[in-house]
């Protein structure tokens, strides 16, 4: 597998999980408004997924689609975090993982609009307005239930707490990244910390949240090593139509 | 006789948004070119968000609008580069979203004032609305709530 394939299917697969798991709360939100607003979030990010599982398959030059990329690779094919694949839990999880990857996204697409690969900055450019609103609106929403009630609070601090174990894979540099900043396509993720740490840490003292001291990190997701559980289940659910009846259009 | 890039554009300004008719896809920005050569008409099209899923109808009622006109060797490219922005919108489409009950983008990011009422007392309901490129505010004068055409 060529560095740049694996890179792109990294971009995609956050992008596809995310946006997958996001769409799981469609019809079920806590309000009508927050409801559409999942239900747009979502279809930014698979938005986002054509663009890039698009151009990864155009690389790899195999004949396959973004679609057969998406709905025929089984779990250790998938290059994403292991933080996006976790299940959504309550709205408040579900939110405060949507800023962690969002801080994360904004800074990071910010720098690939300068990639060496034209076609990676075209699709940062697009995505990156997209991200930017996201984040305006994952921030506002962990620091209004983080500062909210004390019910809120709690769940907020205890999806903190879950979650913070998996930020640390965002960061983790390997020798696919080496590659991709040697050429110029993308920077190392390592560099993106400092970025991601001032969000994080100016949001979190607002919301009234208190960041874990620990710095363990769990990882495999990005190598797709070790998945956790949970990943499969899901594909069992997004892949079904296309197992079940390969091939079917709409 | 051939068609001139004028004709084109003009019959493309007739294709109506498939999500806020009252505009035409011209108006909303996302023909981004025409090109004519002899019989074969390109024309060039952008998405608003990359997942707006009225881009497959966009196509479609583009093509079918110019087969209509008679031109059968069309070609439909879709370009995401320079990304689509609030600033493409014509000054014809804002004025046609205002009258339809949509308020206008604006670089200060909110509306304006209430499109019905014209009152400036307005709050935000929620950053998103029914279709991507909106969201829902409300008039706190005449209490109606109505959406605003998000500024990107
Ligand atoms: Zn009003």
């Amino acid at each position: 597998m060529s560095a740049l394939f694996e890179f792109l299917l990294r971009q995609g697969d956050n992008a596809l999980v995310l946006g997958h798991r996001t769409s799981e709360w469609c019809g079920t939100g806590p309000a009508l408004e927050e409801d559409i607003a999942l239900a747009n979030t979502a279809l930014d990010l698979i938005g986002q997924t054509q663009l890039w599982l698009g151009y990864a398959a155009e690389v790899e030059g195999k004949g396959r689609s973004a679609n057969d990329l998406a709905f025929l690779r089984d779990a250790y094919d998938f290059k994403n975090l292991l933080m996006v694949e976790v299940p959504n839990g309550d709205f408040g999880r579900t939110l405060m993982r949507q800023f962690l990857f969002d801080a994360f996204q904004v800074p990071w697409l910010q720098a690939l609009c300068g990639s060496s690969d034209q076609r990676v900055a075209d699709i940062a450019a697009k995505s990156v307005k997209e991200a930017l609103y996201h984040l305006e609106r994952s921030s506002e929403t962990v620091i209004a239930l983080g500062d909210g009630t004390e019910e809120s609070n709690r769940r907020m601090q205890a999806a903190l707490d879950l979650l913070w174990p998996y930020t640390g894979e965002m960061f983790a540099d390997d020798a696919g990244d080496i590659e991709m900043a040697e050429a110029g396509v993308a920077p190392l993720p390592s560099t993106m910390r400092a970025a991601w740490d001032q969000t994080v840490q100016s949001v979190l003292a607002e919301a009234m949240l208190t960041a874990p001291q620990s710095d363990f990190a769990h990882k495999g997701g990005r190598t797709g090593k070790r998945h956790t559980e949970h990943l499969g289940h899901m594909l069992a659910t997004m892949q079904v139509l296309q197992r079940s009846h390969p091939g079917a259009v709409w | 006789m051939g068609v001139t890039e004028a004709q084109v554009w003009d019959w493309l300004d007739a294709v109506p948004d498939p999500e806020i008719p009252v505009i035409s896809v011209v108006d909303l920005g996302v023909v981004r070119g025409v090109d004519v050569t002899g019989a074969a008409v390109k024309v060039t099209i952008t998405p608003t968000y990359s997942g707006c899923p009225a881009m497959s109808v966009i196509a479609l009622d583009i093509e079918t609008a110019l087969a209509r006109q008679g031109v059968t060797d069309l070609t439909l490219e879709t370009r995401i580069a320079p990304p689509w922005t609030t600033d493409w919108l014509s000054d014809k489409g804002r004025a046609r979203l205002e009258g339809y009950g949509i308020a206008p983008p604006r670089a200060a990011g909110g509306p304006e004032r209430c499109p019905r009422c014209r009152s400036t007392a307005v709050e935000r309901v929620s950053q998103f609305g029914s279709t991507p490129c909106k969201a829902q505010w409300r008039c706190t004068d005449c209490l109606e709530p109505f959406d605003y055409f998000k500024c990107i």
